[in-house]
């Protein structure tokens, strides 16, 4: 495949974690290194698995397709195959796909020398995703607390998993995740714009710099953030998001078992007022 | 200045996000949890293992009294003026007198109904309301066993839990009196009332679905049932309603919204539980009590015992339910007080006006 011209100087050896150099090659555009192999492995077989999960179950609606986890009476351990243990299988092949993918970012990141903050991104995601299956699951005591693999079955566990708690909107980490996801498509909308109307002045006119960028904002709302500052607002403000969600669920059934409008009840027994 | 004011909203912050975190009256595992849908539906019910041992241990029913000696006198014939309990054995009779005063006034005793100086005597108005109670407890037992309250039955107990008056009763709630202002209207809502579990939902609902035994049938119901649109349909404010409503009714069982939903179609009745149906049945059941039974008794109460507007103290589900899917663990109350599972009356003191047991929900 194509590469350009200076992309070559920055295929350098090393920075691998595990395995030394022995998987310390590209396939066309793709590094490959230990964390690609297992990325493949697991990939292929849990994409295998839902397959035969698919297979197993009663439609090929990839709407209705559903691999469900065990029931409830299976607590922490086992399910048999057919009764929920594909879903625990397949489980442990997503995992191990997502965290190889997040450690051959960061042996890419090694590779070039620089930060970590693309793995780093990237693992917020995996911590809200392990935090629906793994962390909450646990902390309940069960398996079958996690969601069900499936495009509307996903979509059934989440409406009755808020209305365990009555009113989910009252969730205070909901609350701020939602806020957060907003504000992160807001400001991305704000910062797409304003880049493509520095790169597309008038005709006959030459291409804005970033003080243009600058005192257009400094000129609407007093102040700029610049162009660093912009992209460590965005990351912030999406990863708020995932972390928050990742909160938000953790403390439903763990933490709070009630409805959430009755967590409210600290603010009516403040002491100021109570 | 802008230091200041900097510090003031941290400081405020902080102090709030440790009285949200400290004043929470928090959960923690480990958790009782029982499905009762399809794995990975979330259909489950979900407790500590130390709440729900707490709220087993608060509704514990009381042993039944010894079984009454055998005996062919009746107290209609021996006593004067018993009407209800006239069919019933003098020992039966008399045992029951001793339960109901354990179940509904055991600090009170006897005279908390009667003048000891004649047993007869109708002058306190607490025996006359325990007479109209007693037709309403065989009411139930007898009306509503099939679609309610099943083989369990209830007794006095089931809601007095040995208090006077029963801890979950309620009164209309007229809300806030504002003569005017910039919230002078707040449309019922918006007050964070525990008779919606603190939501902004309108906190009245009750007045309006439990306490009108005429209301129209589906009341309740706001969910379209064809896909599109055909009529203007109800709105959003009905919705909210029924969502207090709802709110209420899992509150009082102890349960959310799974317990009898598959949310995912919250109208369907085809992919409801089972529960779905008693709970249907149970809300007719509180509107026949709540309008045959107290409503009729509201010129015998005291003032004092009458709401602000001067309304008749009325029944929820939390009344009998009491935190508990079934009251009193599903203990079976009525087998040890076979008078109190139906009536006990002659044809001509029939019952007066009691309600035709509810119809089955039509499926939708």
């Amino acid at each position: 495949m194509a590469m350009l011209s200076f992309e070559r100087k920055y295929r350098v050896r090393g920075g691998t974690l595990l395995g030394g150099d022995l998987f310390d090659f590209w396939v066309g555009p793709f590094y490959v290194g230990f964390f690609g192999v297992t990325t493949l492995f697991f990939s292929v077989l849990g994409t295998a698995l839902i397959i035969y999960g698919a297979a197993l179950g009663p439609t090929w609606n990839i709407w209705q397709i559903n691999i469900a986890p065990p029931d409830l009476k299976y607590g922490l351990a086992l399910a048999p195959l057919k009764e929920g243990g594909l879903w625990q299988i397949i489980t442990f092949c997503a995992i191990g796909s997502f965290v190889s993918w997040a450690l051959r970012e960061v042996e890419i990141c090694r590779k070039l020398g620089i930060g970590y903050h693309v793995p780093f991104a990237f693992s917020v995601a995996i911590f809200a995703y392990v935090s629906l299956v793994v962390i909450r699951p646990f902390l309940m005591g069960a398996w079958g607390h996690g969601f069900p693999y499936g495009i509307l079955s996903h979509l059934d566990w989440v409406s009755n998993t808020g209305y365990q708690y009555l009113h989910f909107h009252y969730n205070p980490a909901h609350m701020l995740a939602v806020s957060f996801f907003f504000t992160t498509t807001f400001a991305l909308s704000l910062h797409g714009a304003l880049i493509l109307s520095a790169t597309n002045p008038g005709k006959g006119q030459v291409v804005k710099t970033p003080e243009h960028e600058d005192t257009f904002f400094r000129d609407t709302i007093g102040y700029s953030i610049g162009t660093l500052g912009i992209h460590r607002l965005g990351l912030f403000l999406a990863l708020s998001a995932g972390f928050w969600s990742a909160v938000c669920i953790i403390i439903s059934g763990p933490f709070w078992t009630r409805g959430w409008p009755e967590w409210w009840g600290w603010w009516l027994n403040l002491p100021v007022w109570r | 200045m802008k230091t200041f004011f900097t510090v003031l909203a941290g400081s405020i912050a902080f102090f709030l996000t440790i009285a949200m975190v400290g004043l929470t009256d928090w959960d923690r595992p480990p958790l009782a949890v029982q499905q009762s849908g399809f794995r990975g539906t979330a259909m489950d019910q979900i407790h500590t293992r130390a709440g729900a041992a707490e709220t087993k241990a608060a509704n514990v029913a009381p042993a039944p009294a010894d079984p009454a000696e055998p005996g062919e006198e009746l107290a209609g014939a021996t006593y004067e003026n018993v009407q209800v309990l006239k069919n019933v054995s003098v020992n039966e009779f008399n045992r029951l007198m001793v339960s109901m005063t354990e179940w509904v006034s055991p600090e009170q005793g006897c005279t908390y109904c009667h003048n000891t100086e004649n047993m007869a005597d109708d002058s306190l108005y607490q025996k006359k309301v325990a007479r109209r109670m007693l037709q309403m407890t065989q009411h139930i037992n007898e009306s509503w066993k099939d679609n309610h309250v099943g083989g369990t039955g209830v007794t006095c107990f089931t809601c007095h839990r040995g208090q006077p008056v029963p801890a979950h009763v309620w009164f209309t709630d007229p809300g806030p009196n504002r003569p005017g202002g910039f919230i002078a209207r707040n449309n019922g809502q918006n007050l964070a009332k525990a008779s919606v579990g603190l939501a902004s939902l309108p906190y009245d609902t009750l007045t309006e679905y439990l306490a009108d035994k005429t209301i129209d049938n589906n009341a309740i119901r706001v969910n379209a049932t064809t896909a599109l649109p055909t009529t203007k349909g109800k709105p959003i404010q009905d919705a909210e309603k029924t969502y207090g409503l709802m709110i209420h009714m899992s509150e009082g069982l102890g349960v959310n919204c799974t317990f009898c939903h598959n949310t995912r179609a919250i109208s369907n009745w085809s992919q409801s539980t089972p529960q779905r149906t008693t709970a249907w049945h149970g809300i007719r059941m509180v509107r026949d009590i709540n309008g045959n039974y107290l409503e009729p008794l509201t010129s015998t109460f005291p003032t004092a015992r009458l709401g602000m507007l001067g309304d008749v103290p009325k029944v929820n589900c939390t009344t009998c339910h009491n935190g508990q899917s079934k009251p009193l663990n599903g203990a079976q109350v009525i087998g040890p007080y076979p008078e109190l599972a139906k009536s006990t009356e002659t044809a001509s003191a029939a019952d007066p006006a009691p309600a035709d047991p509810a119809p089955t929900p039509a499926p939708q």
